[in-house]
């Protein structure tokens, strides 16, 4: 279901502006595990690759939801 | 890109309406580019940019998938075969070669640091892998790029850029022949 009409532009524009703020969060916090993993794993260390995978994993997971919602909006 | 796909791939109900009502294609270039009302470009840029920022967060998922593959792999990856590297006269004390190991592998230094004592390592150094060389009377390996050091005894870094040690490889003496039976497990 639409749900962009329920809205007015301005107030669409907000939700959007409030999603590209989460979405940025998420992508600079899934950088900074694939930095941090990466130099653990050049260093020796393995078993963090997993944990970090999860969490990346459940980022990219809370992104898509918000793009489904965005397409919602549209 | 064709002039007229921009103006297909805007989102319907957002399009420009040009000022003679006429189709796309006779529309002057510009108005074809970006064929959207001004009052919703920053509707329309700021949507795009969630998009994307969603697409690179993909790409850093499969990275992470990537790196975690390699963790778990390289668990299982068997030891590369003993090779004989140097024989032990071969070099003097505070003499230097490099050897490939595994053979056609990475490039490894072997240095000799007493009348029967050896140590190998990467020669790549840890920071942007130029290669490092031997500074046996310092007790150290010296990467002249970025003026990295590192311990000779244990390969940990002591000075510069680096901040991981060098990939130890472990040697064997076998009568007058140098082996290299092993890269340390957890520094490849």
């Amino acid at each position: 279901m639409k749900v962009g009409s329920r809205f007015l532009r301005s107030q669409r524009k907000t939700i959007v502006s409030a999603m590209l703020l989460f979405a940025v969060l998420l992508a600079v916090l899934q950088l900074w595990l694939l930095t941090a993993s990466t130099n653990a794993y050049l260093a020796g260390d393995r078993t963090i690759a997993l944990p970090a995978a999860l969490v990346s994993l459940v980022c990219f997971g809370l992104n898509l939801g918000l793009l489904r919602y965005l397409y919602r909006l549209e | 890109m064709t002039d007229s796909s921009a103006h297909d791939s805007a989102p319907v109900g957002r399009r420009s309406v040009p000022p003679d009502r006429g189709i796309s294609a006779v529309q002057p270039r510009w108005r074809r580019d970006f064929p959207i009302d001004w009052a919703d470009d920053d509707d329309i840029s700021r949507r795009e940019l969630v998009k994307f920022v969603v697409l690179t967060s993909g790409a850093f998922a499969v990275g992470q998938l990537w790196l975690l593959a390699r963790a778990l792999l390289g668990r299982n990856s068997p030891r590369p075969a003993p090779r004989v590297v140097a024989a032990v006269d071969e070099l003097p004390v505070g003499g230097a070669k490099t050897f490939a190991y595994p053979e056609h592998g990475t490039t490894r230094l072997l240095v000799r640091t007493g009348p029967r004592a050896f140590v190998a390592y990467d020669q790549r150094c840890t920071h942007l892998q130029c290669p490092v060389v031997p500074a046996v009377e310092q007790g150290k390996l010296h990467c002249p790029c970025h003026n990295g050091w590192f311990d000779l005894a244990t390969g940990e870094p002591t000075g510069g850029p680096p901040q991981r040690r060098l990939p130890r490889v472990e040697l064997e003496l076998r009568g007058e022949q140098v082996y290299a039976i092993g890269v340390e497990e957890g520094t490849t």
